[in-house]
């Protein structure tokens, strides 16, 4: 094991977060991760697999449960406020000042144009994020099937989320429960 | 002023979709979409793809684009009270909970849950995709744009705002 860097100040941890937030587009965690463990040496890579996989545990945005995470681990509630600060910071500003732009020209017929193709490929972008996590996720059938159920829950019959979650995650859930605990079972 | 009644539903609206965004940001835009266009009629379904792209097309987290709805719909206060709404609850759950980790990161309940949770977030982000998808394109061109979009980014290594500046130029040529 190599020596831990020093513990970040607060200061320190809004200002690392604040280069996170403001370099990565499409995704920020491979930012993230560079940043933390290869440059700060704030974790090692096992710290921040291990923060990683409780934050995608976790609902919400990802990349702010690890600000949180991250900055409770070295200064508590200061540092999580720290680092989620200097995360969003940069973004925000970004995206609002971009969406003041929009109230203002969207209803140009140039801007209207360009924004035909680029609304498409940003669905695109999204199709290919999913294919991909199926992808990646391989599994058997009986999960295929709960892909299934969810996309024709949500995209076809455009069900609330929070009916389809209560109906489809607890059962998606307990039958991996059962499927393992009978595996275990001799 | 805008009424406090939108912002009090953006509060209410965007903290529950924290808690229920499994797997990040990409799995509640359907929901988001739902609610911006069909139930409270904030935006028409073009403006929700406009908005969409524009979050894309800027750096940081995805989940930015809950602040342009928030933008559109309450101004600058607005935008500030969706972004807190949706980091609130799944941040505050997150710093309460990174302590116990260690206690139940390695028990069946935890793996059992990750494993049945993982098919229902490709669902959803696949929904999120069919959803953009059939909101962003009227046109047979907008239909082979999204579909080379697509398969560009799962084949090759092009930046993905390369992508989105190339459909842009397509759209201003008026090919859209």
């Amino acid at each position: 094991m190599t020596e831990p860097a020093p513990a970040p100040t607060p200061r320190e941890l809004f200002l690392g977060f604040l280069s996170i937030g403001a370099s990565g587009f499409g995704g920020v965690l491979p930012f993230a991760r560079r940043m933390l463990v290869e440059r700060k040496g704030w974790l090692t890579p096992a710290e921040f697999t291990e923060v990683l996989s409780l934050c995608q545990f976790l609902p919400g945005p990802n990349i702010c449960n690890v600000s949180v995470c991250i900055g409770r681990r070295f200064h508590g509630l200061r540092g999580s406020l720290a680092a989620f600060g200097g995360l969003m910071l940069v973004p925000f500003c970004v995206v609002v000042a971009l969406g003041l732009l929009y109230a203002r020209y969207g209803h140009r017929p140039e801007v209207d144009a360009a924004f035909d193709g680029v609304a498409a490929a940003a669905a695109g972008l999204v199709v290919a994020t999913g294919l991909k996590m199926l992808d990646k996720d391989r599994r058997d059938a009986l999960a295929l099937v709960f892909v299934v159920a969810t996309f024709v829950g949500i995209a076809i019959f455009r069900w609330p989320l929070l009916i389809l979650l209560l109906v489809v995650a607890p059962l998606s859930v307990l039958i991996v429960w059962f499927r393992r605990f009978r595996k275990a079972a001799p | 002023m805008k009424p406090l009644d939108i912002y009090i539903t953006l509060l209410g609206q965007f903290a529950l979709l924290s808690i229920l965004a499994i797997g990040g940001a990409n799995a509640v835009v359907p929901e988001i979409h739902r609610l911006s266009v069909h139930d409270q009629h904030w935006m028409t379904d073009t403006q929700f793809v406009d908005l969409f792209a524009l979050a894309q097309a800027a750096p940081g987290p995805n989940v930015l684009v809950v602040s342009l709805i928030g933008l559109q719909v309450g101004g600058l206060l607005g935008a500030l009270i969706t972004t807190l709404a949706m980091c609130g609850p799944s941040s505050i759950l997150a710093y309460t909970i990174s302590n116990a980790w260690d206690r139940f990161r390695e028990r069946p309940w935890r793996k059992a849950t990750q494993a049945g949770l993982a098919p229902v977030t490709i669902g959803l982000v696949l929904g999120s995709g069919w959803i953009l998808t059939d909101a962003a394109d009227h046109s047979w061109a907008a239909y082979a744009i999204t579909a080379a979009t697509a398969a560009l980014t799962l084949f090759t290594k092009i930046h993905p705002l390369w992508l989105l500046a190339a459909a842009g130029a397509l759209g201003l040529a008026g090919l859209v």
